[in-house]
């Protein structure tokens, strides 16, 4: 075993000078991190030894969820446990998210940026951990990271071959089934029934983790799961990787222990470069939350969630207070419902219905019956879906009126207190509403 | 533990063609855009006894097959 690194910064090391280290290629990985152990296998009924260090380590998903990792290990594990011995189905499958479906998120990219291999590494600490033959790392099509990944797995002599697979850029498309899908059929929609730890990738069990998480386990499988957990929250150990964006004087991404100040982010991004209205935790799928509520909060998710907001993927936008936030809304709520699937009613004509409303909260001539509408079908598009996407946008809509109060109150008045135009959250190509055919560009 | 009834929709095959409704309204109807509204505003219900029977055919009248009725423990 190398010398564990001391500190945070163990995902983006830093050099002498503070920057991020360049570790894309094999040689500068291992000299800077030493090699990667081998990595005993699963036997019958005995899951290897990596597994008690995952546990040990409580290593929780970094794509949203805070899942814990070795939970859904064992689930994977007992799935293909059930399976016919003679079964092709009793083979797992490795699946790593590095699509980045969010907009507001840059921290896999940065990372694939400057370690691509520690993640490679995650992959292949995982599919031994499973005995998983094969391995698929997905990163949507049309991003600056598919080159990195290309030229590291081109350097690699790796015991489990990872191939590279592009999926469509479309923000449902990176949620687990969907991606489990598409690997598997081609068609990047979400699939209800079948959970992918039980029937994922041409209905093997499937275990889908965030390119970050797997990083982690890159180092957990070198320095063990006691120093993992030397730093960060209890709850939630380790450090994690931030996208601070919007009102801040150094928008980027850095790497925390889980359980800092909120604040002490903000100061390492040098403050804020303004007024601010307000935050979005999370992202697109997130919620927003009162700047002092969040201010006042740790970077765990109990603690986040307990200010009212989403750690999710790692997200923290600060809202420039001379926009108008319920534009904001209206714009990404719109963006967010021409990336539904099309699949479930509720999500395929719910979200563009909410949209049409909040487009008409957005201008001062805005009605109290256009927000009575909204509040009224809030309820309906959620926990009824196929997928979570509708949930996330309803609660990004919710907090957001809820938090911008004043101004939607404004608005009901006549008066809009803009100074700026809206338009500051990032999106990309916007669709139309309701989405045409169901899955039809999901290919 | 007690054996419960329960009807849960698939609502990635659900089409909006509302037979199912008219076969048990008492749990099941239409939304402002044409889908099947549980009573329990998710995608599974808890069936009452006497209203099993109209829950079958529900299930039966569903022309993409978006509706089934499975037992569960409670
Ligand atoms: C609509 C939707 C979009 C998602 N997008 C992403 C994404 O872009 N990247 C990601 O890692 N996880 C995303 N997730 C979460 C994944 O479904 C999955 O939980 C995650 O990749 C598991 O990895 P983890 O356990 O390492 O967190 C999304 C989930 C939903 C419902
Ligand atoms: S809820 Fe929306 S995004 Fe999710 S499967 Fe259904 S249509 Fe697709
Ligand atoms: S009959 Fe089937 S397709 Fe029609 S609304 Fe009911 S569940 Fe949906």
């Amino acid at each position: 075993m190398s010398t564990p690194p001391a500190g945070i910064a163990r995902l983006l090391p830093v050099g002498p000078t503070g920057a991020a280290l360049d570790l894309r290629s094999l040689a500068d990985h291992e000299r800077h991190f030493g090699p990667l152990p081998a990595i005993e296998g699963p036997r019958i009924g005995h899951p290897g030894s990596m597994v008690h260090e995952i546990e040990r380590a409580g290593l929780r998903g970094r794509g949203g969820g805070w899942f814990p990792t070795a939970r859904k290990i064992h689930a994977v594990l007992e799935s293909a446990a059930g399976r016919r011995a003679w079964s092709a189905g009793r083979k797992p499958v490795v699946l790593a998210n590095a699509m980045e479906g969010e907009p507001a998120s840059s921290k896999d990219a940065i990372l694939l940026r400057h370690s691509p291999h520690l993640v490679l590494d995650g992959i292949q600490v995982l599919a031994a951990t499973l005995g998983a033959p094969s391995a698929f790392i997905a990163v949507h099509r049309g991003s600056s990271v598919i080159d990195i990944v290309t030229r590291a797995l081109a350097e690699r002599r790796d015991p489990i071959v990872i191939e590279l697979i592009t999926p469509p850029a479309r923000y449902v498309a990176s949620e687990e089934s969907a991606l489990a899908h598409w690997t598997g059929d081609g068609i990047a929609t979400p699939v209800f029934l079948d959970r992918p730890f039980q029937r994922g990738v041409n209905g093997r069990p499937t275990a889908v983790q965030n390119v970050e998480t797997l990083a982690h386990l890159g180092l957990i499988a070198r320095y063990g799961g006691e120093w993992f957990a030397s730093e960060g929250a209890t709850s939630a150990p380790g450090t994690s990787l931030v996208s601070v964006g919007g009102a801040v004087s150094s928008p980027g991404v850095i790497e925390v222990a889980t359980g800092t100040p909120v604040a002490e982010i903000i100061d390492r991004c040098n403050g804020f470069s303004g007024d601010v209205a307000g935050f979005l935790t999370g992202g697109y799928g997130g919620a927003w939350v009162a700047t002092d509520a969040l201010l006042a909060a740790e970077w765990s998710p109990e603690s986040v969630s307990a200010a009212g907001g989403v750690i999710g993927a790692g997200i923290l936008w600060a809202l420039d207070a001379r926009e108008c936030p319920v534009q904001e809304l209206a714009r990404i709520a719109r963006w967010m419902a021409g990336e539904s699937a099309g699949q479930c009613g509720p999500c395929r004509f719910g979200l563009p219905s909410i949209a049409d409303d909040l487009d008409l909260l957005a201008t001062p001539a805005a009605q109290a019956a256009d927000l009575h509408r909204i509040n009224a079908r809030l309820p309906l598009v959620q926990q009824r879906g196929g997928c979570k996407h509708p949930d996330g946008t309803a609660r990004f809509v919710t907090t957001g009126l809820h938090v911008f109060q004043d101004e939607v109150a404004h608005h009901l008045h006549g008066h809009c207190s803009a100074s700026i135009g809206a338009g500051s959250l990032p999106i990309e190509h916007p669709r139309r509403t309701p989405v045409p055919l169901p899955g039809r560009d999901f290919r | 533990m007690n054996q419960v009834h329960e009807l849960r929709l698939d609502p990635t095959v659900c089409d909006a063609h509302g037979f199912c409704v008219e076969m048990l309204p008492e749990i099941l109807t239409l939304d402002e855009w044409g889908y099947p509204l549980l009573a329990s505003g998710t995608l599974a219900v808890a069936v009452p006894l006497q209203l099993l029977p109209s829950a079958k055919k529900a299930v039966a009248a569903c022309p993409v097959a978006a509706l089934r009725l499975v037992k569960v423990e409670r």
